[in-house]
């Protein structure tokens, strides 16, 4: 994978060698320093992009599992409700929201996001806005994939729990949730993937994540003004983080497989998770 | 009209059958829309009775009998299930829609067979027995187990307890799913065609339990087209056509000599 990069870095250096007067001057150490081994500050980035993608994504999951069950209840204002909430937070740019929810409400003196302690931990306000508007935004696209998977239940499935005595909310909590579980897990694995990598856009408050370090680092000290290494440092970084999501899906995908037939102790292999490549399916 | 509750009573010549009203429908209505589906339908169930209700597809069984249990909500009349409104309190004379939780309760002892098993897929045999009496009727764990346990075994499945549905054959899963009715003590069963999504050589297992359950003196209402089952556990069969009741009778009786036309229509094509 390194290796690829080095021959596209060659390859791009060629073509910029022959249109610029003053060659850019390459610091490959830059690039393996802040992989291999990094400022404290990446280190700190990549531990507060990690932690606000999962804060948001499972705020996100829980405003997604109750803005489905609205869209799908029977009460009108709970669908009113759920339905405006998707409509406003699917409809509108993620960078807009981030924007009024963090500076919009701190200017007009209608919300200040304080900097939060817990158990001697210090959230600053700005993380906690970004927390926030990542698990509205992520909660809008979320409601639609757990919406799709609670359809795709079999409407037997239901009509069995109650007819055992079990209520709606039991029958949903037990019975169909645990299953539409399973049909939301691929998507979810693309939204939380999304999520990983979209934390970046809370450089416009200024939450010193995994990309705002990097600009940070290039911006000042030492390793000013090397934006092609730093950022495919950076590049490297998201790709590690993705990556390592990828078999954390794939682990939880096997552990919901159980019962469907065809159920395999392993799962997609690593080929097929990236590359596509499938064995032929066989009895499937 | 043939005379309605044969059974061991009337046999020894009493007429009134003293005993307890399981299900008492009156003149229960049904319609989809624009079309009427049940057209006043009248019926009682007593205790320990089984009634197999047969008729073309299209005729109501299957919506009377979802009906009981209030899966699907009556248009007219009234459902009793041991003496209580489904689906609606008296109030002032008036007829109002029960809670959400009342009608649970009630659910709790009906039970009910589906045509197409709707087991738990992500459960265990056991897990799927297990399920209600824990939620519903909040067993501690291991209570749950022993009586899941010993009803697979009662249907003859204490192998696959811990097999998914998946891993099991129709007919297995239609045992289990008798036995995950059976594990709340209903008080009556219903089965909505429980052989209909069956490999013929399945039917025979299913029917085996079913007529051991009726023998117990499980009070059962059976939609299904197994003449055979009707023959040999019901006690009466009632000839649904068009949303109504066209005649009942004891089996033997209504196999052999059925009185209406259409019932000698229908008996001829299936028998």
């Amino acid at each position: 994978m390194l290796g690829g990069l080095i021959v596209i870095a060659v390859v791009l250096e060629a073509c910029a060698g022959q249109r610029r007067a003053t060659a850019y001057q390459y610091n490959w150490s830059i690039f393996f320093d802040s992989l291999f081994g990094p400022d404290p500050r990446i280190i700190n980035g990549v531990i507060l992009t990690v932690s606000i993608a999962i804060a948001s994504q499972v705020l996100g999951i829980v405003l997604g599992v109750l803005g489905a069950l609205g869209r799908l209840s029977r009460v009108r204002p709970l669908r009113w409700v759920a339905n405006t909430y998707v409509w406003i937070f699917r409809g509108t740019p993620l960078l807009v929201q981030i924007m009024i929810i963090y500076f919009g409400l701190l200017n007009t003196n209608i919300f200040r996001w304080d900097d939060v302690s817990i158990n001697g931990f210090l959230i600053p306000g700005k993380v906690l806005a970004g927390i926030t508007a990542l698990a509205l935004n992520e909660g809008a696209y979320m409601s639609e994939i757990v919406r799709a998977g609670i359809m795709a239940i079999d409407t037997g499935q239901m009509e069995a729990a109650r007819s055992l005595g079990m209520t709606y909310i039991q029958g949903m909590r037990r019975i169909v949730l645990p299953q539409a579980a399973r049909v939301i897990v691929p998507p979810l694995g693309n939204e939380f993937n999304n999520m990983l990598k979209t934390t970046s856009l809370l450089v416009v408050i200024s939450v010193q994540e995994l990309f705002v370090t990097f600009q940070i680092l290039n911006g000042n000290g030492p390793t000013s003004f090397h934006p092609f290494e730093l950022f495919l440092a950076c590049a490297c970084w998201f790709l590690l983080l993705t990556t390592i999501w990828g078999f954390i899906q794939g682990f939880i995908e096997r552990r919901l497989e159980k019962g469907t037939p065809g159920a395999t102790d392993r799962g997609p292999s690593w080929t097929t998770r990236f590359f596509g490549m499938r064995a032929p399916a066989v009895n499937r | 009209m043939v005379q309605i509750g044969t059974d061991l009573l009337s046999v020894a010549g009493v007429d009134e059958d003293t005993r307890q009203v399981v299900v008492e429908a009156r003149d229960v209505r049904k319609s989809f829309g624009s079309f009427e589906v049940l057209k006043g339908i009248s019926l009682d169930v007593r205790h320990g009775e089984v009634v197999l209700v047969i008729g073309p597809s299209g005729s109501g069984k299957t919506t009377f009998l979802r009906c009981i249990n209030h899966l699907e909500k009556i248009n007219g009349g009234t459902i009793r299930v041991n003496g209580k409104l489904i689906g609606y309190r008296e109030k002032n004379g008036k007829l109002v829609a029960d809670k959400e939780k009342e009608i649970a309760r009630q659910r709790a002892n009906i039970g009910f067979v589906f045509q197409r098993f709707n087991l738990f897929p992500h459960k265990t045999a056991l897990e799927n027995v297990m399920e209600a009496p824990i939620q519903v009727r909040g067993l501690k764990e291991d209570e749950a187990r022993a009586i899941a346990r010993s009803l697979l075994a009662r249907v003859g499945l204490e192998h696959k307890i811990d097999s998914y549905p998946a891993q099991l054959s129709g007919g297995q899963q239609q045992r289990v799913a008798i036995a995950r009715a059976l594990a709340m003590r209903p008080t009556v069963m219903l089965f909505d065609e429980p052989t209909s999504a069956l490999d013929p050589e399945m039917i025979g297992e299913v029917l085996a339990v079913m007529k051991e359950l009726a023998h117990e003196g499980m009070t059962m209402v059976v939609v299904s087209h197994e003449m055979g089952f009707g023959r040999e556990a019901a006690d009466r069969v009632v000839m649904l056509d068009d949303g109504v009741i066209v005649e009942q009778g004891p089996p033997t009786e209504l196999f052999a000599n059925p009185q209406h036309e259409r019932t000698r229509a229908f008996l001829s094509k299936i028998l």
